[in-house]
């Protein structure tokens, strides 16, 4: 058995340990926010974060979050940072068909966590990873920025 | 978790409520006493009207209002990302009247019978059915007024409907919409003749401009709240992929690596170790035409994805691929040189005016180039899957698809029934880009829920299933000759353009551009010059082709924008200034006089190619752009427009080339003619996101093929735009937002002049004339 913390919820959970986190969220939890994309790490569909960091859970493994606590999508209304995020989305419009946009919020909230200001260029190197087959590049980057205001305003 | 099917496709707008389905035993739907006989009146032959299923305007299909005044507005057509279960929502709550906080919209199910054309492609939803859900919401509020006067006795010409109430002009009495819906439910809607629309001017919603789409500090909604905006952000929209039963199995399949190529034999014992995995299906392989068949291959069934991928990888499969005849020799780089070599001789003439032989040869100069783009897979964000549940002689399938009658009517072939035994749930598209038109993968599910003893089954596709199993943009290769004189005017042009055809995929290979795929900006090149030839020589398709976003736009509008950039350069003209002289004045052209029988399925005497519209949105795009500026060193502007789907876009690109060759795209601007502009805010949005995906055609994108197999497997090979592509700003500019004019497309026309324009750009900044796409490391060295 696997002990899985995921938005504060423990789960022991009786999959293998190679079984990517991924599908343990989706289909074992049933957590669907985290959306599957590619599988390899190369479009940041699937980002949660564990113990705070932005990770791709199509390549971590369960036995590798083992005893570690993840949060998804679905526990970012809660988050301070995150609901910023998600208002700055709201606000500028940002999703088109919105299913790469749960990993793109969960990237941005772990960059406004870690660097209340960033610079366009450290934008992009926290959200290069995350592709929008939409192209909602451009909104995304001043989504961030605006968010990162009201990050600022509410602390 | 288990869904609900009456509730899964509600979406509410405001989130304070939560309603129950259209077919709910609460609800008061507006009786059902259409005259369909009104229906045969409007004898058109265009537009939406000539399309399967055509039209309905009937509000008892659409509108629902409730006793407690919740409005439920049903949208048929499928959401992917262009908006529009907001947009036409919006239309028919702004022509209601309702309170946009008192609306929720619910998904049809595929019922074309029932609801008219739900084939979402050819970026007509809005153009299409504008006019029909203006008029269903009209008769709804009639009926809700005349409801008010009956009540209070009054003649209903002193009644109006304002904002979710009706009141009484000679007194102050008012009635709210909830007040009124059972006594309206009575009355007969109103005679298509008899209807009143409200005039443009007194529209809420409609056509308002952008600015936040939601203010964050206030609950007042100045305009239309993005429907799903909040569940997309909180991660509790419901895609195709998020469907889920407690009693639900997974499937993925090995498909044949060549299409037509069949399984020989497989060893499933090792799968059959997989923990999780159940069951292992042998699925034939259909002949071709490929059409909307399911490819084949071998399925393993298991009770989550990973098992059943886990599975798959330790199946041991021998494939005939001598089954798939000469397909299993497709090599791309050799096919692309047969095309290159066909393009020097003349092909089936599809246009001709005046003499393009004496043209070339009396020419003072004469230019020629070959321009080549690859194949190219859609690559939505969400791959295609689907769920099917088949039971007790019904089938109900759950689906992220742009064409729900296709997959109703083929899981009705596949699984034996009747469609009225079937039953086609559209959820929200991870993105469709015209993949998601094609409904093989839900008649997958649906074969594989023959093997489900009646639990539903769900087909996921990993990326590389989908990077291998595309429905391929058509590889091409368009070959321009060039006259000019003395004076560097243009005095010949002629092309040949040659392209697999989509048509391949329903009959045998015609081996010729079908006349929907010629009138993408082929025949209906607008260039005012003497001596016009347009040639069509044949080529044969070897892969599973189809519709991507703008489809055969892409390669014509890339050769003759770029051609046009070439001519000018030949003739010491400003691009601009040659690409006005080569329109020349201003006037309609009647496609028809071009050969163009098509024409997006619009009546021609409506929709003209409109030379006016066209040299306008050149000269908004570049008067915003500064175009003629002085730019630094390896930073150049780069001019490109088209007219297709109806709509006139023209963009100027500002692009500098690094020493290493790389492309930076500092600035894009637009500017878009679409006519009337429903919701100008998600008209920005498809125009930015389209500049986006046409930087990725022209700088990485490609999709190539070795004895018949793809050759890419993931993002980390079939390369699409990043972040770090995106123009550093996007401006788009809306002109000739006119009621008056026919209304044209916004999906896909961004798309078709952004790569031309990209590789102008960088032929300003370097010097270097970009004939293949994509660009990748051709600037490099």
């Amino acid at each position: 058995m696997t002990t899985l913390t995921i938005n504060g919820t423990t789960h022991e959970l009786d999959v293998p340990d190679d079984m990517p986190l991924l599908w343990a969220i989706r289909d074992i939890v049933q957590l669907t926010g985290t959306k599957f994309g590619c599988g390899m790490a190369l479009c940041g569909a699937c980002t949660v974060h564990l113990d705070g960091e932005a990770i791709r859970s199509c390549t971590t493994t369960v036995g590798n979050a083992d005893g570690g606590s993840i949060t998804t999508i679905e526990a970012m209304s809660d988050d301070p940072v995150g609901r910023e995020v998600q208002n700055a989305w709201l606000d500028l419009g940002v999703a088109q068909c919105g299913y790469c946009q749960a990993g793109q919020i969960m990237s941005a909230t772990a960059l406004l966590k870690q660097n209340t200001n960033p610079s366009d260029a450290e934008i992009q190197d926290a959200m290069n990873g995350n592709i929008c087959r939409c192209g909602t590049y451009n909104r995304i980057q001043h989504a961030i920025h605006y968010a990162a205001d009201a990050v600022q305003e509410d602390t | 978790m288990t869904e609900s099917n009456d509730s899964l496709m509600i979406a509410n707008v405001s989130r304070r409520r939560f309603l129950g389905g259209m077919a709910g035993a609460s609800a008061l739907v507006l009786a059902a006493r259409w005259d369909m006989a009104l229906a045969s009146d409007d004898e058109k032959k265009y537009g939406a009207a000539g399309m399967p299923g055509g039209w309905v305007d009937d509000p008892n299909v659409f509108i629902q209002i409730d006793p407690d005044g919740a409005v439920t507005i049903v949208n048929h057509r499928s959401e992917m990302g262009q908006g529009i279960r907001t947009s036409l929502v919006m239309v028919a709550a702004d022509e209601l009247g309702a309170d946009w906080d008192r609306v929720a919209v619910q998904q049809a199910r595929a019922d074309q019978d029932l609801y008219g054309n739900q084939n979402t492609d050819g970026s007509r939803s809005m153009r299409h059915w504008y006019d029909p859900m203006r008029r269903a919401a009209a008769s709804a509020r009639m009926m809700l007024e005349q409801a008010a006067a009956n009540e209070w006795g009054v003649p209903a010409s002193e009644c109006e409907a304002g904002v979710h109430e009706v009141s009484h002009k000679g007194s102050n009495r008012t009635l709210g919409f909830g007040e009124l819906a059972e006594a309206a439910r009575e009355l007969d809607v109103p005679e298509r003749s008899a209807i009143q629309l409200k005039p443009i001017d007194a529209h809420r919603y409609i056509g308002q401009e952008a600015g936040p789409v939601r203010g964050r500090d206030t609950n007042s909604i100045e305009r239309p709240m993005a429907i799903d905006g909040e569940e997309i952000v909180e991660g509790s929209a419901t895609f195709g992929a998020d469907i889920q039963f407690d009693d639900m199995v997974h499937a993925v399949i090995a498909r044949p690596p060549v299409l037509g190529a069949r399984v020989a034999s497989v060893d499933d014992s090792e799968a059959l170790k997989v923990s999780g995995v159940e069951k292992v299906v042998t699925l034939d392989t259909n002949s071709e035409p490929a059409g909307f068949k399911p490819m084949g291959g071998v399925a393993v069934i298991a009770s989550n994805t990973w098992s059943a991928m886990q599975g798959r990888d330790a199946l041991k499969i021998d494939w005939d691929t001598d089954a798939a005849g000469d397909n299993a020799r497709y090599n791309t780089d050799e096919y692309r040189k047969s095309l290159e070599e066909a393009a020097q001789s003349p092909g089936k003439v599809i246009r001709s005016s005046g003499d393009i032989g004496n043209a070339l040869g009396d020419a003072e100069q004469t230019l020629e180039a070959v321009y080549y783009m690859p194949h190219m897979a859609q690559a939505p964000m969400e791959p295609p899957v689907a769920v099917v549940r088949a039971k007790d002689g019904k089938a109900e399938a759950w689906a992220p698809v742009q064409h729900p009658r296709a997959a109703r009517e083929g899981l009705a072939g596949v699984l034996g029934l009747d469609k009225e035994n079937v039953t086609v749930n559209v959820t929200l598209l991870g993105g469709g880009f015209g993949r998601k038109s094609k409904p093989d993968y839900i008649l997958e599910a649906g074969l594989l829920a023959k093997e489900a003893d009646g639990r539903p089954v769900k087909v996921q596709w990993s990326r590389e299933d989908d990077v291998h199993h595309a429905y391929f943009h058509a590889l091409s290769v368009d070959r321009l000759e060039g006259a000019l004189d003395a004076d560097g005017k243009a005095t010949g042009w002629r092309h040949r353009t040659l392209s697999p055809s989509i048509t391949s995929l329903f009959q045998e290979d015609p081996e010729h551009k079908g006349g929907f795929e010629l009138g993408m900006g082929f025949n209906t090149m607008p260039f005012d010059i003497p001596a016009i030839q347009l040639e069509n020589p044949e080529a044969a398709s070897h892969a599973r082709i189809g519709w991507f976003r703008s489809v055969y736009n892409l390669p014509h509008a890339f050769a003759i924008q770029s051609f046009a950039a070439e001519m000018a350069e030949a003739a010491g003209k400003d691009h601009r200034d040659y690409l006005l002289e080569l329109l020349g004045p201003a006037r309609q052209i009647n496609p028809r006089d071009f050969g163009d029988k098509w024409n997006y399925d619009e009546d021609p005497s409506v929709y003209t190619i409109d030379i006016g519209r066209m040299r306008n949105v050149i000269e908004k795009v570049t008067a915003e752009a500064d175009w003629g500026r002085d730019m630094p060193e390896g930073r150049g502007l780069g001019l490109a427009f088209h007219h297709s789907f109806q709509s006139y876009t023209a963009i100027v690109i500002d692009a500098e080339v690094g020493d290493d060759g790389s492309v930076t795209i500092h600035n894009a601007d637009i500017a878009f003619d679409c006519g009337f502009q429903v919701n100008p805010e998600r008209i920005r949005s498809q125009l930015e996101g389209a500049c986006v995906m046409g930087i990725g055609i022209a700088l990485h994108s490609e999709i190539t093929f070795r004895e018949g197999r793809v050759q890419e497997n993931n993002f980390h090979q079939f390369n699409v735009p990043r972040m770090e592509h995106a123009p550093k700003q996007v401006r788009t500019h809306l002109v000739n937002n006119d009621p008056e004019l026919p209304m044209g497309g916004v999906g896909e026309p961004g798309l078709p002049p952004v790569a031309p324009a990209v590789c102008n750009a960088i032929y300003a900044a370097t010097g270097k004339r970009i004939r293949q796409l994509p660009v990748a490391d051709q600037l490099a060295g």
